[in-house]
């Protein structure tokens, strides 16, 4: 009874709701407590006075008086810091499960002061602390730690600050309708399927992993097995080794042709296959048991086959 | 914990602690100083702080130490002195911002302390500087890579900002009269004149440059030789230290023929002692006060705060014509079988002037009486030609006297302050069998021009004797005036040597020092009446005056809340401008009109178009204003993204588009 009432109370005050576009602080979204520390002032405060009353130290009302209106000041100070700030969600670089999907927020700060010490903090506790200078727009990157496919969404998150003595916590949630795309962790090393020659002398083992062919820049997600340690060794940043392989091969990735049991294992195959065939150069077509994609390459395929690989059955995936 | 941070919390703790070493024990001060360079050495080199048992030994060790120079834990100066040892001590252990943040709690507190041993004006002024600091440091603990500069303006911000709120809550807090509790017995610091007399004590005070009281004369000044302050007034000798005594009051005090009434009021520094200060003889003062059968003014309480009163006193007067046998008993006895040759002296003054034929007894008939008064008088007369006649001389510095410290200062060494002439001859008129005792007090003052008042010093203290005569009743008599006439006329500085030790201000200092002087002191006695004084007398009194009617303490809250309120409200507006979005330059005003316009005529701007676009789709959908309209679009992207905006450029840039909503347009816009 009584959670449902705090709930309903709750839900009254912060008006939670999914928002998209730019939310500007305004008074109304803004709310502030004392800190424990702030709890802890005031009962230093309340002592000072009575020594002050009780040896009759005029200085002493002073000083208990001053320290008392700084914190009422730091309270309209901590409000100050949050209010007017504008924010908007930025658009999300897809990532791989395991790693970390970073969100992005512009906070836009139009007025002619300094926001110190902001902090974005979501319901699991992981926080960022940031400054947003005057009249300026600063990009905030809030990481997410991610564990399985599909779209994930931060939630909500809270603004917070207790700048600039700590005593009050002035805080503000934000709900975006942002998400970032999470493709299945793919397999470490899987050999690619065999592909159609397009002059259809019929199939043929791919791989290519006879003939080297030469290097080039490491993307996320590429075969750990593939990565030329020695020229990282020699300190020419990670580089990973590519094989010959016939241009202008056509590969199908299809699903059905996966060994493993479990819809996850097979998604993870087909990730490393998608990821092989694009640094291969190879042409490729996805085919899913609800969808086909037609053979092509280049990062716009790339993408797309991930995609629904990534979103492959799942609720949400319109 | 980054080094800066913790550089600035040691700095307020030194800077808070600082005024305190003038009191702590010297070992206590090197402890706390060995400490933080120890910290501060900890922090520049990176080593770990130090183990835990080895802070708990200093602990207990330092504890102990207070427990035996102290031989308390409780008490006002241990707790001070706990206080400082505890918050170094946690410096050693700083290790968070929790931490941190207990320190500058610390910090603030200290602060307070310091305000039991001084509230003056450069105390106030250090502790607000060392406030700012502490405030920075406290800003720099929550925002840990906020720079110097920055840092010093928000704290500066804050301080300042709370300034007035702060003056609203210290004129308008009900203010309740303490104390609250039972005080320790050391909780306020005494100074000044003691309830007894031993060679040196005076001179001692003399070195103090310490104000005792103020007094202002509303109508009409005294003499400087009638400027009298009586304090203790001491009856008992032991053949070193004059003591008051003690005594069943046996008759009121009473004063005949009095005249020459003078009225002036005294702001009394707290002294921790309960006697009042007066001009002989006080008639009336305006607290509740008791006046003592030897004319003293005392209060129940000791005088813990700085205390105001008005007074008036007869300058001319006859004390205690009557004065009970037991008293003037009391004011003959001495202490046996000591200053022998002083009681020979004395006896021979008696037998000379009893010797003289007394004059024709007068018609009144009270002849023997009246024979006897003026043996008496003669006798003082001679002692006091004495004092003149010989060789005596006032000094400051005067050597130490023996078991017949009487006699070998009559006789031997004849150089004194105050309280040896007091003392001596206060002894002489005891052994010539005349009633006599000592008085105790301040004599003259120091006149303040600026101010229009008298500042009274503990260098003016000042000791003098009583005789009480037939008929005449208990007479001042100052033997010292006899010996160093300037004293009384002129002050302490005047009647020393050159070479005597007297505070630096009380000799001869040069004109424009001495009116600064005087400004300061001016300064100090408003800061006194109406900062530290400020109490609910003073309170209720400014209300009143400010046009409150029956000032109730309900009354003092709500408009104490109000007036917060006001500042708070005027602080949040003044505050909240700087975030309001500026508003629009006159491009962007008139760009805005325009679209304003369009919209209303049915051609809204839609958002993701810019002004070009938006110009060309207007001009496609109204040719006859094509060309009008595409130049607005061109000039308004050049001036706004262009970045290179003369006034002329701005200026053309709104006369187009005034143009262009000219009324014909707008016809043609429909």
């Amino acid at each position: 009874m009584l959670t449902a009432l705090k709930q309903r109370f709750r839900t009254w005050l912060f008006r939670p709701k999914i928002e998209s576009g730019t939310v500007t602080l305004t008074q109304r979204r803004i709310f502030i407590l004392p800190t424990r520390q702030g709890l802890a002032l005031g009962f230093m405060l309340v002592l000072m006075l009575l020594g002050d009353i009780n040896y009759n130290l005029s200085l002493g009302y002073v000083l208990t008086f001053l320290l008392a209106m700084m914190a009422v000041m730091s309270m309209l100070h901590a409000f100050r810091n949050l209010a007017h700030l504008e924010i908007r969600a930025g658009r999300v670089e897809a990532v791989f499960s395991g790693e970390s999907a970073r969100f992005v927020f512009h906070f836009r700060n139009s007025g002619t002061l300094d926001r110190y010490q902001l902090n974005l903090r979501d319901s699991n506790g992981s926080t960022v602390s940031f400054d947003v200078p005057a009249q300026q727009d600063s990009e905030i990157i809030f990481p997410v730690a991610t564990s399985r496919r599909g779209w994930l969404k931060p939630g909500q998150l809270t603004l917070y600050t207790e700048f600039p003595l700590g005593l009050f916590h002035a805080w503000s949630h934000l709900h975006f309708d942002t998400r970032c795309l999470v493709y299945p962790k793919p397999l470490p090393d899987a050999v690619l399927p065999s592909g159609d020659a397009p002059d259809g002398t019929g199939k043929r083992n791919i791989a290519g992993d006879d003939d080297f062919a030469g290097l080039r820049n490491y993307v996320a997600g590429d075969a750990l097995p593939r990565i030329a340690w020695k020229a990282y060794a020699r300190e020419q940043g990670l580089q990973v080794k590519q094989f010959s392989a016939q241009v202008g091969e056509e590969l199908w990735l299809d699903f059905s042709t996966t060994p493993e049991r479990d819809l996850e294992g097979k998604l993870a195959r087909m990730t490393r296959w998608v990821l092989d065939a694009e640094a291969q150069g190879l042409r490729y077509g996805l085919r899913l048991p609800e969808s086909e994609l037609l053979p092509n390459n280049g990062s716009a395929q790339r993408g797309e086959c991930l995609r629904r690989i990534a979103l492959f059955r799942l609720p949400e995936s319109k | 914990m980054n080094k800066p941070l913790i550089y600035g919390l040691l700095l307020s703790i030194l800077m808070v602690a600082a005024p305190h070493a003038d009191h702590l024990p010297l070992w206590i001060s090197a402890l706390c100083i060995a400490l933080l360079t120890w910290r501060a050495y900890l922090t520049w080199s990176g080593n770990p702080l130090p183990k835990r048992w080895l802070l708990m030994t200093i602990t207990f060790a330092s504890v102990g130490g207070i427990l035996i120079s102290f031989h308390a834990l409780f008490g006002r100066e241990v707790g001070v002195t706990l206080l400082i040892l505890l918050t170094a001590l946690k410096f050693m252990e700083l290790r968070n911002a929790r931490d941190a943040m207990v320190l500058v709690y610390l910090a603030c507190f200290i602060i307070i302390t310091n305000f039991f041993y001084s509230q003056s004006i450069p105390i106030a002024l250090y502790m607000l500087a060392t406030l700012l600091v502490i405030v920075t440091t406290w800003v720099h603990l929550h925002g840990q890579h906020i720079a110097l500069k920055p840092r010093l303006r928000i704290a500066s911000t804050l301080l300042l900002q709370s300034v007035p709120l702060m003056l609203v809550l210290f004129i308008l807090f009900p203010r309740v009269q303490g104390p609250l509790w039972g005080l320790p017995q050391d909780a306020f610091a005494s100074s000044g004149l003691d309830d007894k007399m031993a060679p040196g004590s005076l001179s001692r005070l003399s070195l103090s440059d310490e104000v005792a009281f103020r007094v202002s004369y509303p109508d009409k000044l005294p003499r400087r030789d009638q400027m009298y302050w009586r304090g203790p007034v001491l009856w008992e000798f032991d053949g070193r230290t004059w003591t008051q005594g003690r005594t069943a009051a046996t008759i009121a005090p009473e004063f005949t023929d009095t005249s020459d009434g003078i009225s002036y009021s005294v702001t009394l520094e707290p002294h921790n002692k309960t006697w009042l200060f007066a001009l002989d003889m006080p008639e009336h003062i305006s607290i509740p006060v008791r006046l003592t059968y030897d004319f003293r003014i005392v209060r129940n309480e000791p005088v813990k705060a700085r205390l105001r009163y008005e007074a008036r006193s007869f300058l001319t007067y006859h004390a205690n014509l009557h004065e009970a046998e037991r008293q003037i008993q009391r004011a003959l006895q001495l202490p046996p079988a000591l200053n022998p040759r002083a009681r020979e002296l004395a006896a021979d003054w008696r037998a000379q002037a009893e010797a003289v034929p007394p004059p024709q007894p007068s018609p009144g008939g009270r002849g023997s009486d009246h024979s006897l008064t003026e043996i008496n008088k003669s006798i003082v007369r001679n002692a006091l030609n004495y004092f003149s006649r010989e060789n005596f001389s006032y000094t400051l510095e005067p050597p130490p006297l023996g078991l017949h410290g009487i006699d070998d200062f009559l006789f031997k060494t004849r150089q004194g302050f105050c309280e040896h002439y007091a003392s001596a001859f206060v002894f002489l008129m005891r052994a010539a069998h005349i009633p006599a005792r000592v008085v105790t007090g301040y004599q003259g003052g120091e006149y303040n021009e600026m101010g229009d008042y008298y500042i009274v010093r503990q260098s003016d203290a000042h000791a003098w004797a009583e005789v009480w005569l037939d008929q005449q009743g208990w007479v001042r008599i100052d033997p010292t005036a006899a010996i160093a006439p300037a004293r009384v006329e002129l002050g302490l500085s005047a009647a020393v040597s050159d070479t005597a030790a007297l505070p630096f201000m009380a000799r001869n200092p040069p004109q424009w020092l001495l009116n600064l002087r005087m400004n300061w002191d001016t300064l100090a006695n408003r800061w006194n009446q109406w900062v530290l004084g400020y109490n609910t007398e003073l309170q209720f009194a400014f209300m009143t005056r400010l046009g409150m009617e029956s000032v109730t303490w309900q009354k003092l809250a709500l408009n104490m809340a109000a007036g917060l309120g006001i500042v708070v409200a005027l602080f949040t507006l003044f505050m909240l401008r700087h975030l309001l979005v500026r508003r629009p330059d006159k491009v962007q005003a008139a760009w805005l009109r325009l679209c304003r316009k369009l919209a209303k005529a049915g051609l809204p701007r839609a958002a993701y178009e810019g002004a070009l676009d938006y110009t060309a789709r207007i001009a496609v959908i109204h040719p006859e204003l094509a060309d009008a309209i595409r130049e607005i679009g061109m000039r308004y992207s050049a001036l706004r993204y262009e970045g290179q905006a003369s006034k002329q450029q701005e200026q053309e840039f709104i006369r187009r588009i005034a143009e262009f909503l000219s009324f014909r347009n707008r016809r043609k816009l429909g």
